[in-house]
């Protein structure tokens, strides 16, 4: 691995406290619209969770943070906090100053927009909330409905915790979903790729279109498992029981065809045995 | 791990390497996020303007431990700690440590984004070019998202595949056991619309919608402390210059641009210098991308 993570990491704030209780509660707006809103969590963690040991005495590890050049151990209350404004120049910005920054709270999620909803790529999404509806509430089901039938988003901004979000309000089934996007500064900008030189090869290129064709289907998230967290959890049930894990010898390389040939073969292999969308999605 | 090896120092990398595979295509990759480390801007420093480091120490010596004498280990219930190594976690799938098998290709428009996780580059390896060139291009032009599932360090990932002027970009999905449903959450039940409610709604909606948008208007909670940083700054006023930058710290800087760069330049796909953004944006600390689910939550 070698890159070892912080122990300690920004707590999320829905957390994996999982109870039906709302996260937050406000007020939706939408032109001079109001709407009562709840919000909930939409993720649910599952993950294995390891610690971190010392590989020698198989002790938990814990964390400081030092001054690499002295050796000498800081404590959370002696930690300076700067920005990096050039390579090796901060400014420190102290306690009172950031709090000073912090937003106005508000309970207003304020919608600026309504966009095709393709307009909003993936690379912006950060994290999902369900916002539910405070009791029977018309206008909630109405603009859910609307929603969905336009095919739009909405762009939103609200306070919560202290911090500025900004969001994209969307409809799921009858109920709306609210997903904080992520700042522009947060988003890596795609380099340019230069337009090729030549043009494709259109035998290969019709090819690879007739393939994609061929493996075409729908998206269903519950076709999929997460087997590997299945194989862990059984990794670590047989190492409890004192049983050793036998390592499989690594594979070889396979050596690379040339493209068109590749492409070819794998059209031919498809006609002969059309796989069914069940071996493909448990592939 | 696939990319056991990239703990190189010299020069940005990228995070995960194997080969994308589609049909008997075989093409090299690389994983490059695309997301800067999204944690706090701010660096944690000594007074005197050094860097901070995080360190690791045993809990029964107080011993510092390196990176390389780190284990993971999981905690059962009686208190036990069973130990297991990264080849192990490999080994049990070590076809999917290595590549990502597109054997669905759906509607890039159809998957809800309750299901989107975190965004990847997929950048081709050396010499990969050509390939790659010609997949972006078909995927691109069909509209649709490859699906696969790959295995990256010590967790099954669920990813779609897509493309975006020129680029293949992997937007990892969540599991439907991740995302909870409105029903397990017990949101309540929808009541009737009359026609009239609905086209109230309507109009409000459609008075205020726009084809598109700008991503200058999303300002995250950093923006306001890096203009009061760069003002104080200019100010000279409570300004500390450190011989160490961040990037000797332990906390690695890695501009992600850079490495999208040498990736296209290496496959044969030359990009053009990116002008919107200067390197220092775009960039993040090894550390924060590659932690690994232990210490999550």
């Amino acid at each position: 691995m070698g890159q070892w993570p912080a122990l300690v990491h920004e707590t999320c704030f829905d957390g994996s406290n999982m109870d039906n209780r709302s996260i937050w509660n406000g007020s939706l707006a939408v032109g001079k619209r109001t709407i009562a809103v709840k919000l909930f969590a939409a993720v649910e963690d599952d993950a294995v969770h390891f610690h971190m040991l010392h590989a020698s005495d198989k002790e938990r590890v814990k964390q400081h943070m030092v001054n690499p050049v002295t050796g000498e151990v800081r404590e959370p209350d002696e930690i300076h906090k700067g920005y990096e404004v050039e390579r090796g120049k901060f400014v420190l910005l102290s306690d009172a100053e950031l709090a000073k920054l912090e937003p106005p709270p508000s309970r207003v999620i304020e919608v600026e927009s309504f966009l095709p909803v393709t307009e909003i790529e993936p690379v912006w999404y950060e994290r999902p909330y369900y916002l539910g509806p405070v009791g029977k509430d018309a206008d909630y089901f109405a603009l859910a409905r609307v929603l969905g039938e336009r095919q739009r988003v909405g762009l939103a901004h609200w306070v919560m915790r202290k911090r500025a979000y900004s969001g994209a309000l969307r409809a799921h089934g009858d109920y709306l979903t609210l997903s904080t996007l992520h700042s522009e500064a947060e988003v890596v900008a795609a380099p340019k790729v230069a337009p090729s030189a030549r043009a494709a090869d259109a035998k290969e290129l019709a090819m690879a279109e007739q393939l994609v064709q061929a493996l075409a289907g729908e998206f269903d998230p519950d076709a999929f498992r997460d087997e590997h967290r299945e194989r862990v959890l059984e990794l670590i049930a047989a190492k409890a029981k004192g049983k050793s894990v036998k390592l499989p010898p690594r594979a070889r390389k396979r050596a690379a065809k040339p493209l068109g040939v590749a492409l070819e073969q794998s059209l031919k292999q498809l006609a002969k045995h059309p796989q069914n969308d069940r071996e493909r999605r448990s592939a | 791990m696939p990319e056991r090896n990239a703990t190189r120092t010299d020069g940005p990398r990228a995070f995960w390497s194997g080969l994308l595979s589609f049909g008997l295509v075989s093409i090299p990759v690389e994983l490059v996020p695309a997301h800067t480390g999204g944690g706090s801007v701010l660096r944690m420093l000594d007074a005197d303007g050094t860097p901070l480091a995080r360190r690791y120490y045993c809990s029964s010596d107080e011993q510092e431990v390196s990176p390389d004498e780190l284990i993971r280990g999981y905690e059962l219930e009686n208190g036990k700690v069973v130990v297991v190594t990264d080849e192990e976690l490999e080994a049990l799938a070590p076809k999917k440590s290595r590549e990502i098998d597109l054997r669905l290709f759906v509607e890039r428009d159809t998957i809800d984004p309750l299901y989107f996780e975190r965004s990847y580059f997929l950048a081709p390896g050396k010499d990969s070019g050509k390939a790659y060139r010609l997949l972006a291009m078909v995927m691109e032009r069909s509209g649709r998202a490859g699906i696969a599932s790959f295995v990256m360090r010590d967790r099954e990932y669920l990813v779609a595949i897509f493309a975006e002027a020129g680029l293949l970009r992997a937007q990892t999905l969540r599991f439907a056991g991740e995302v909870r449903s409105s029903a397990g959450i017990g949101l309540p039940k929808p009541v009737k619309l009359a026609p009239k409610q609905i086209e109230t709604l309507c109009r409000s909606v459609k008075a205020m919608e726009s084809k598109r948008w700008s991503h200058s208007g999303l300002t995250g909670g950093h923006d306001a402390i890096r203009e009061l940083a760069e003002a104080k700054f200019k100010r000279k006023k409570d300004v500390v210059v450190s011989g160490e930058s961040t990037a000797e710290s332990g906390a690695q800087i890695i501009d992600l641009m850079e490495v999208l760069k040498k990736s296209l330049a290496e496959s044969g796909l030359s990009a053009k210098r990116a002008k919107s953004r200067t390197a220092s944006t775009a960039r993040t600390t090894a550390k924060k991308s590659r932690k690994p689910r232990a210490a999550r939550g």
